[in-house]
């Protein structure tokens, strides 16, 4: 039986905090994607050797899969149902009853055996975050917050998907909202998570987080070995990967974060949230301008030059320290007035 | 970056998709932008993805001259290596490292290769074969 209930598509930049603007924007919290990324504080800089990722480094430029979800709700007083399946049959059962009721859910899924998606963009990446609104003639309608479309896919390729092994396997992980407070106290969420972004970029004491992470892969740059340069191209191709292609809104989440500080700006008709942010859009250009930088020299259109690409990340940790210790000095200001 | 900064340099990739930036529009403000593609993006993915091809067809000459199974070309060609291979299947690391040996591959159960049909997308003659080109 045909199912398709009314659900408005929306891209965004980011898939988790795409899917959850949608979701709740759907139940009647509107929420844009950059209030909601913003708000569960998921922005950070990991730099983690010992997790490998198809042979390379972890490098992470938020929090890990369920980072945006989780807080988010948290500081909203959203309650969310989480719902994953030892089989995938019963998982699927379970989304067509769930559309049978007519709710709209979010599912996790890996991106390589989604066959909407052009094949050069698909990897084995099992945190993809999508949303389904109907199904006919079985095929599931989907909603896809990196696409400009809402899209179809067929029943055996999703749950092909929602079901892949190994690291972050989303075990059919399908999720949607059951109650959303009737008030939201948004000064004390933005607050709260500002000060846990800002005190994590700062002070987490491991060297490999926040902005010493970034220092220490700016160390690691100027020290990579001369005769290895097949590896170091693929691991700065990797970072720039990361930084740039997995749906980050560009300068991975910087933009996306700045956008969220003129969005508190308004909300909380506080303006010098917005002028902050500027140092991070700032920040963000030079994100930028380091990921040309280190592509050019993987091609072999500029000189490899790893003290430079060291210097160029090292000024990107100067601008961001400087921004997140203003943004901190901020927080006396936004106790409630 | 502003509206007008954003790379609009159309990736092959993108198969004509755009995809969502933030940046300042003439207002000043962070909004969402449409980007054809980026340069920079589409180096780091192409090397990628070049990567994997040249990973494909060693293999594929591995198995050409029976020094390897099939196996070994078909995880390559699906993006994948062995650390993942492993992870998808539940074997351990050095079984998989084993199984890509031609002798042990051929005498591997159906059961197990149903296994690494199924993490691969394959079917079962599918992935006992090699294509005649990678």
């Amino acid at each position: 039986m045909d199912v398709v209930l009314p659900f408005e598509h929306k891209q965004t930049a980011h898939c988790e905090s795409g899917v959850i603007s949608g979701l709740l924007t759907h139940k009647e919290l509107a929420i844009s994607e950059p209030m909601a990324f913003g708000i569960s504080g998921a922005l950070t800089f990991a730099y983690l050797p010992l997790i490998k990722f198809g042979g390379m480094p972890l490098i992470a430029y938020r929090m890990p899969p369920k980072g945006v979800i989780r807080p988010l709700c948290k500081r909203l007083g959203v309650e969310m149902v989480f719902e994953t399946f030892r089989d995938p049959d019963q998982g699927m059962r379970t989304l067509d009853r769930h559309l049978d009721e007519g709710r709209v859910v979010g599912l996790q899924s890996s991106v390589y055996w989604l066959e909407y998606f052009p094949p050069d963009m698909r990897f084995h990446f099992n945190a993809h975050n999508l949303i389904v609104f109907g199904r006919r003639g079985g095929r599931y309608l989907i909603s896809d917050p990196v696409l400009e479309r809402a899209v179809e896919c067929e029943a055996e390729g999703l749950k092909k998907s929602r079901f892949t092994r190994g690291v972050l396997a989303p075990k059919g992980l399908l999720y949607y909202p059951r109650k959303i407070p009737s008030a939201i106290d948004y000064r004390g969420a933005i607050r709260d998570s500002i000060k846990k972004n800002t005190g994590m970029m700062l002070y987490t004491p491991l060297p490999f987080i926040g902005v010493r992470g970034v220092r220490m892969v700016a160390r690691k740059l100027r020290k990579l070995k001369r005769d290895e340069l097949k590896y170091n191209r693929l691991l700065i191709g990797h970072m720039v990967r990361m930084q740039e292609e997995i749906g980050t809104g560009g300068a991975g989440f910087r933009f996306l974060y700045a956008s969220f500080l003129e969005q508190a700006a308004d909300l909380l008709g506080h303006a010098p949230l917005a002028e902050i942010g500027r140092q991070l859009t700032a920040a963000g250009d030079e994100w930028r301008e380091f990921a040309l930088l280190a592509a050019k020299m993987c091609k072999g259109r500029a000189e490899m030059d790893y003290g430079a690409l060291g210097d160029r990340l090292e000024c990107v940790a100067d601008l961001e320290e400087r921004f997140y210790r203003r943004l901190r000095a901020e927080l006396p200001a936004l106790r409630a007035t | 970056m502003n509206k007008d900064e954003v790379p609009q340099e159309p990736a092959k990739a993108y198969m004509g998709m755009k995809k969502a930036l933030y940046a300042l529009d003439e207002n000043g403000r962070m909004a969402v932008v449409r980007s054809a593609g980026w340069e920079a993006e589409e180096i780091v993915l192409d090397q990628a993805i070049e990567e994997f091809k040249a990973l494909a067809a060693q293999a594929h000459a591995r198995a050409r001259a029976g020094a390897s199974a099939p196996l070994e070309y078909h995880m390559y060609r699906q993006r994948m290596d062995v650390v993942l291979l492993a992870q998808s299947t539940g074997f351990f690391r050095w079984s998989v490292r084993r199984h890509l040996r031609p002798a042990v591959f051929a005498r591997l159960s159906a059961e197990k290769k149903a296994r690494y049909a199924d993490a691969l997308g394959l079917r079962v003659e599918e992935l006992e074969r090699l294509p005649e080109v990678p």
